[in-house]
């Protein structure tokens, strides 16, 4: 049984909770009157709704996310793009908010160029990416790193407090893939830099609770 | 009276009748892969490591309607006192497929199309039970990996020395020699008690074997909570 607010770890076939007031979430499961994990992660229970939040593991594309991809080919009507999940994504030439002449597709993207996208629909045959609103598109200069995708939300934080304090500190304007990329810009390469060992951090840390407090004295000893 | 007999029997190694070797358990071994573990009876040691769901290639092996599952069982060439011919054997390769129809049952891999999740498992030490040890491996790595499945399974080999059923087979007592000899019969259940896999090759009476059974499913019950124990450990870091 989870309490509010209290994660407990549990590997699949677990029992987290039994009674039928209990509704199954994400990665759980309903057998009888057993709400049962078939993921190894973290349990959690909000209003009576339990869910299991997967600790490892390769990351799993999503509808709405953002995400930082590689150009992996370019063909007749779109990009594909290569997002670090099982399946390709594809940008369609639709799906780009300006005017793109049909033969000259690789100016505006070519093989090996990075890009952040938005994933607006999955269906059997694949993902397809839109960079139709703000802050979507190529990615023309700055640093990329690369973290677990499950440490993402850490990254972030409650509500993007993890990020603020990083981008406040730095000076950088960073966006994170939920894919597990982070594309960080700045004045300078040493900000660049300093965002990136920030973020090393951060993942390294991903286990202690209070990390924002921490990240701030981070912060405070590494600028002396 | 098969339990007065019991109390009496001698095992090379010491062992009362229904005792495992140590067991010893561990997960996330391999930095690389998407979720690995470590599983060892006494001397045998068997590491495991998953990669995917990824893209299956060869494409013509591609299943549209659902996911692959793809078991490598190999045994490394120092494993064993004398040295074995590296790369794939008949054996080794009988063993991978036998383990994939072992995990199989519990994975919910519908949801991959097109997709392959490889599990690789290395033998680095062996005394006999190599592939229970594997598939015990191959179990918490996959939970590892974060890949949906129903439940774990646990593994253990039941062995017929002349009469009498003892609990994970040993070297020494695979080669038992008296009486009827030794009869070697690995069993998988899954945590909620169900056969996922059961081997034999020699002679056994059908009350006997029924007797085994339940033997294999109390000793998979104690290897079940080290895996749980395993994995749990990995998650609090």
């Amino acid at each position: 049984m989870t309490d509010e607010n209290q994660r407990e770890v549990v590997i699949p076939g677990e029992i987290i909770a039994s009674g039928d007031d209990y509704l199954p979430g994400e990665n759980t499961e309903k057998k009888g009157k057993d709400i049962v994990a078939i993921k190894f992660g973290l349990a959690e229970e909000q209003n009576k709704l339990i869910r299991v939040i997967p600790l490892s593991g390769t990351y799993q594309p999503r509808r709405g996310n953002i995400v930082i991809g590689k150009v992996e080919n370019v063909t007749f009507n779109g990009w594909v793009i290569d997002i670090d999940s099982a399946e390709n994504a594809f940008l369609s030439l639709m799906e780009v908010p300006r005017y793109v002449d049909k033969n000259g597709l690789e100016e505006v993207m070519d093989v090996g160029d990075m890009v952040v996208a938005k994933i607006w629909g999955m269906n059997k045959r694949g993902i397809d990416l839109s960079i139709k609103s703000r802050g979507l598109g190529r990615i023309e200069d700055g640093i990329i790193v690369h973290i677990n995708p499950n440490k993402v939300p850490r990254v972030i934080g409650k509500e993007g407090s993890m990020i603020k304090i990083i981008k406040d500190e730095t000076g950088c304007n960073i966006t994170v893939g939920q894919n597990g990329f982070i594309w960080i810009k700045g004045d300078k390469v040493e900000d660049e830099l300093f965002a990136k060992r920030a973020i090393n951090f951060v993942t390294e840390k991903s286990f202690v609770s209070g990390l924002t407090e921490k990240i701030e004295e981070w912060f405070r000893e590494e600028k002396k | 009276m098969t339990t007065k007999k019991s109390s009496e029997f001698e095992r090379p190694d010491g062992r009362k009748f229904d005792e495992t070797r140590e067991i010893k358990a561990k997960v996330g071994v391999v930095p690389n892969a998407d979720g690995s573990a470590m599983f060892s009876f006494g001397d045998t040691i068997a590491i495991a490591a998953v990669y995917g769901p990824r893209k299956m290639h060869p494409q013509h092996q591609q299943d549209p309607e659902k996911g692959t599952l793809r078991c490598n069982y190999n045994m490394l060439s120092f494993s064993v006192a004398e040295r074995i011919r590296p790369g794939p054997s008949r054996r080794s390769t009988e063993i991978s497929k036998i383990t994939e129809w072992a995990l199989e049952p519990v994975l919910m891999i519908d949801n991959f199309p097109n997709n392959v999740i490889d599990v690789h498992i290395n033998i680095l030490q062996a005394n006999a039970s190599t592939r229970c040890a594997g598939i015990n491996a191959a179990a918490m790595a996959l939970a590892h990996a974060g890949i949906p499945m129903k439940g774990l399974v646990s593994s253990v080999s039941i062995g017929k020395l002349d009469k009498q059923l003892v609990v994970d087979v040993s070297k020494k007592e695979e080669d038992w020699e008296e009486g009827e000899g030794a009869t070697d019969i690995p069993i998988t259940f899954t945590n909620d008690g169900k056969i996922t896999h059961i081997q034999l090759d020699g002679k056994i009476s059908t009350k006997q074997l029924k007797e085994a059974i339940e033997l294999a499913r109390r000793a998979t019950k104690e290897i079940y909570e080290i895996q749980k124990k395993a994995l749990k450990e990995v998650g609090k870091e």
